[in-house]
C-alpha cells in the first residue's frame, strides 16, 4: 500500500513542491491513476463548504471599563450578547435577533459589520459589586478594540444536510428557506463533492487540532460539532478561528424571511493524501452523497422521508416527487464553496497554509437524540370536546342556524354522508347568508378549505394553526378524515387559564 | 416581451385592458394584476411585435407603462449565488450557469417572492 507521512507533505508545501487538488477534481484523478497513482500524484486535496451555519458565534472581550463593570447584559447594536462568563466575556451567538430590528438585523449582522471594519454601538448593564462598582456603560468599539474575538461555533460543516420540500397547503418559511405549498420546490444544502466531512468520513484525517480555513483566516477543529452523528453520516465540527482575521468575502449575514438571522461561512479543511484509503474518500462524487427528501409540511420533529436522492440529482435542477417534477435549488452556494477550496488550495501552494497532525481523531460515535421531555402538554384528544355537532351540505342554511342557536356553538362542520370533513361553518357565514337575503344550502356558503386537527396532535400545533390562519376552532378528524371532536381557542384559553 | 402597467386612480374602473386589445388585436396575457379600488398594477405579457403599439395604447389611456427589460436588482456585492431564488420564482427567471445565478429577462412578473427569499437581501424589485 502506497503511503507517506504528514511531516513528507508540510515539506513539499514549506518548497513549493507540494501537488494540491480541490476535491472536486479528485475523482476524475483517481479514476484516471488508481488509488495508489493517485497518493503518489496528489499530497492534498483542498475541500470547502460556503453555507447558513446557525450554530455560529464569538467570543468577545471587551477590556475593563474605569471604573470596572461586571456586566450582566450586554447589547451590540441592540442585539443581546450573552454575558453570563466573567466581567467583560461576551458570547454573541448568530441567530440572535435585534431589538429594534428584529430578525432583519443580528448577531450574525454584528459579526459582518465588525469584520468589514466597521463600529458598533455597545449597551451594557452591570451587576455592581465592591470590586465591579459600574452600574451601566456605553461606548462604540470596532473589532480591532476588543482585545480578542474569538470565533467558537458548535456546530459547523454538516457532512450532509436533508433536502426540504412541503406537502402543506400553505407556503412555509424555515430555515431551508421558503417552501412552497404542494410540494412546490425542493432546498437543499451543502457542497456535496465538495464537503468537507464527506471526503473523510471516518476521520483518517481530520480531527482535533486539524488546521482549517475558516471564514478567510486559519482555525482549528476543536472537536466533533454539537448533534454530532457519524453513525448515520451526519457528522458536524465544533470549529475556532480568530475573527480579527476573517473576512467578509467568506463571513456573509443572512435572513431567513420569517424565520431569523443566519450566518453565512465558508469552512474549508485540506486533507493530506497519506494513503489510498483517502485517495479513495476523497474520490467521492455527488452521486455518492444521498440524503433523505424531508416534508417540513409536517410540523414534527419525525417528518416524513419521501424518497432519498444524492446531490446529483439535487444539483439537476429537478427532482421527481410522486410522479411530478419538483424544481430543486440550494440555499448554500457552490460557487462559494468552489472558492474556499481555491483559495485554499492557493494557500497551500504557496506555502502559507501548513497541515496540521490532529491530536486525537474525531468519534466516529455520537450523539442526536430526541429532547427528552419530562412535563408532556397534552394533546388535542385530551381537551377538545367530543359532542360535536355535523351537517351534511345539503341542508338548509336556516337549519344550520337553528342547530347552532340550540347548540351554543359558533362552528358547523360540514360533512360527507360517511363522516369526512367536507367544509365548515360557522355563525358568520349564516349572518352573511340571511344578511344578502338569499340564504339556501349550506352547500353554497361553506368554507371548503378547511383547516383541522389531529387527536394526537399537541394542542401547541392546534393553537398556532388558529393563530397562523385567524380563526377559532378546528373540526379533530381520525386518520380516514372522520369528524370525531372541535377544539376551539376557549378550550386552549381555559388550559392556560389553569395552568396559571 | 412584459409591460407593467400602473393605473392611476380615477381610471382605474375602466375596462382598459379589454379595449387595448380590441383596438390592437394584441394577444396580451395577463400574468399578474393587483387591483383595488383606487389604483392598480398589471404584468402583461405581449407578442414582441405587438410591444410597441400596445404601450403606446395604453398611455394614450392614461396608464403608466414601464417595460420590465431588467428582471430584478441585484446587489453582487450582497449576492453569493447560493439559489435561494432559483426553485421559488413562478416563472423559472433565475438559472445556475456554472454555478452562478443568472437571470433572464423577459421572465420577471415583479411578483417579489424572491426578494423576500433571498437570505442576503440583495434583489430589489425595479419599481419599488
Amino acid at each position: 500500500m502506497q503511503e507517506k507521512s504528514l511531516s513528507e507533505i508540510n515539506e513539499r508545501i514549506r518548497d513549493g513542491s507540494a501537488r494540491v487538488v480541490t476535491a472536486e477534481e479528485m475523482p476524475d484523478l483517481v479514476d484516471e491513476l488508481g488509488p495508489a497513482g493517485a497518493v503518489r500524484e496528489v499530497d492534498v486535496v483542498t475541500t470547502g463548504t460556503f453555507g447558513a451555519m446557525c450554530s455560529s458565534g464569538v467570543f468577545l472581550n471587551l477590556g475593563h471599563s474605569d471604573p470596572p463593570i461586571k456586566i450582566a447584559r450586554a447589547m451590540l447594536n441592540k442585539v443581546e450578547a450573552y454575558g453570563g462568563v466573567a466581567a467583560v466575556d461576551l458570547f454573541l451567538g448568530a441567530t440572535q435577533p435585534s431589538e429594534d430590528r428584529g430578525i432583519e438585523y443580528g448577531g450574525a449582522h454584528v459579526m459582518e459589520d465588525l469584520v468589514s471594519g466597521k463600529q458598533i454601538e455597545v449597551e451594557a448593564q452591570g451587576a455592581p459589586t465592591d470590586c465591579y462598582p459600574q452600574r451601566e456603560l456605553e461606548t462604540c468599539l470596532r473589532l480591532e478594540d476588543f482585545n480578542q474575538a474569538i470565533m467558537v461555533n458548535p456546530r459547523n460543516a454538516y457532512q450532509r444536510y436533508n433536502a426540504a420540500t412541503n406537502s402543506s397547503d400553505r407556503t412555509m418559511y424555515t430555515y431551508m428557506g421558503t417552501l412552497l405549498p404542494g410540494f412546490g420546490n425542493i432546498h437543499y444544502s451543502g457542497a456535496g463533492v465538495l464537503s468537507p466531512i464527506s471526503n473523510d468520513p471516518n476521520f483518517e484525517a481530520i480531527g482535533i487540532g486539524t488546521r482549517i480555513f475558516l471564514g478567510g483566516a486559519q482555525g482549528y477543529v476543536i472537536g466533533p460539532g454539537t448533534q454530532h452523528n457519524p453513525q448515520n453520516n451526519f457528522s458536524t465540527l465544533m470549529v475556532t478561528g480568530d475573527m480579527k482575521k476573517m473576512s467578509n468575502r467568506f463571513l456573509r449575514a443572512a435572513t431567513f424571511h420569517k424565520y431569523g438571522p443566519s450566518l453565512y461561512l465558508g469552512v474549508g479543511i485540506p486533507i493530506p493524501i497519506l494513503n489510498e484509503k483517502l485517495a479513495r474518500s476523497t474520490a467521492i462524487r455527488d452521486r455518492d452523497i444521498t440524503v433523505p427528501v424531508v416534508d417540513y409540511g409536517i410540523p414534527r420533529r419525525d417528518r416524513p422521508s419521501l424518497r432519498m436522492v444524492s446531490y446529483e440529482d439535487l444539483k439537476s435542477g429537478t427532482i421527481e416527487l410522486n410522479g411530478k417534477e419538483v424544481a430543486s435549488s440550494s440555499l448554500s452556494s457552490f460557487q462559494m464553496a468552489r472558492e474556499v477550496a481555491r483559495t485554499l488550495k492557493e494557500e497551500v501552494e504557496k506555502g502559507e497554509f501548513l497541515l496540521s497532525q490532529a491530536v486525537e481523531p474525531l468519534s466516529g460515535v455520537g450523539s442526536a437524540r430526541p429532547m427528552k421531555q419530562t412535563k408532556q402538554s397534552p394533546n388535542v384528544g385530551d381537551v377538545m370536546s367530543r359532542d360535536v355537532v355535523t351537517v351534511l351540505e345539503d341542508i338548509p342554511v336556516e337549519k344550520a342556524a337553528k342547530l347552532i342557536v340550540s347548540g351554543s356553538f359558533d362552528h358547523l362542520p360540514v360533512v360527507s354522508k360517511d363522516g369526512r370533513l367536507m367544509g365548515i361553518i360557522t355563525a358568520w357565514d349564516i349572518s352573511k347568508a340571511v344578511a344578502s337575503g338569499k340564504p339556501s344550502r349550506i352547500a353554497e356558503i361553506m368554507t371548503r378549505r378547511v383547516h383541522s386537527a389531529r387527536l394526537d396532535e399537541p394542542i401547541e400545533l392546534a393553537a398556532r394553526t388558529l393563530d397562523t390562519h385567524s380563526i377559532s376552532a378546528l373540526p379533530v378528524v381520525d386518520k380516514e378524515d372522520k369528524v370525531i371532536g372541535m377544539i376551539t381557542s376557549n378550550h386552549l384559553s381555559r388550559l392556560f387559564a389553569r395552568r396559571r | 416581451m412584459k409591460l407593467m402597467l400602473h393605473v392611476a386612480p380615477g381610471i382605474v374602473r375602466y375596462p382598459l385592458i379589454a379595449s387595448v386589445i380590441l383596438e390592437t388585436s394584441a394577444l396580451v396575457n395577463i400574468e399578474r394584476a393587483s387591483i383595488d379600488a383606487v389604483s392598480g398594477e398589471i404584468v402583461l405579457e405581449v407578442p414582441t411585435e405587438k410591444c410597441v403599439e400596445v404601450k403606446e395604447a395604453f398611455e394614450r389611456r392614461g396608464v403608466r407603462v414601464v417595460p420590465l427589460e431588467i428582471p430584478v436588482i441585484r446587489d453582487e456585492n450582497e449576492c453569493v449565488h447560493c439559489g435561494a431564488c432559483v426553485s421559488i420564482c413562478p416563472t423559472r427567471t433565475f438559472r445556475f450557469e456554472d454555478w452562478r445565478v443568472v437571470a433572464d429577462s423577459g421572465k420577471c412578473i415583479q411578483c417579489g417572492a424572491c426578494v423576500m427569499g433571498c437570505p442576503q437581501r440583495a434583489l430589489k424589485l425595479v419599481l419599488k
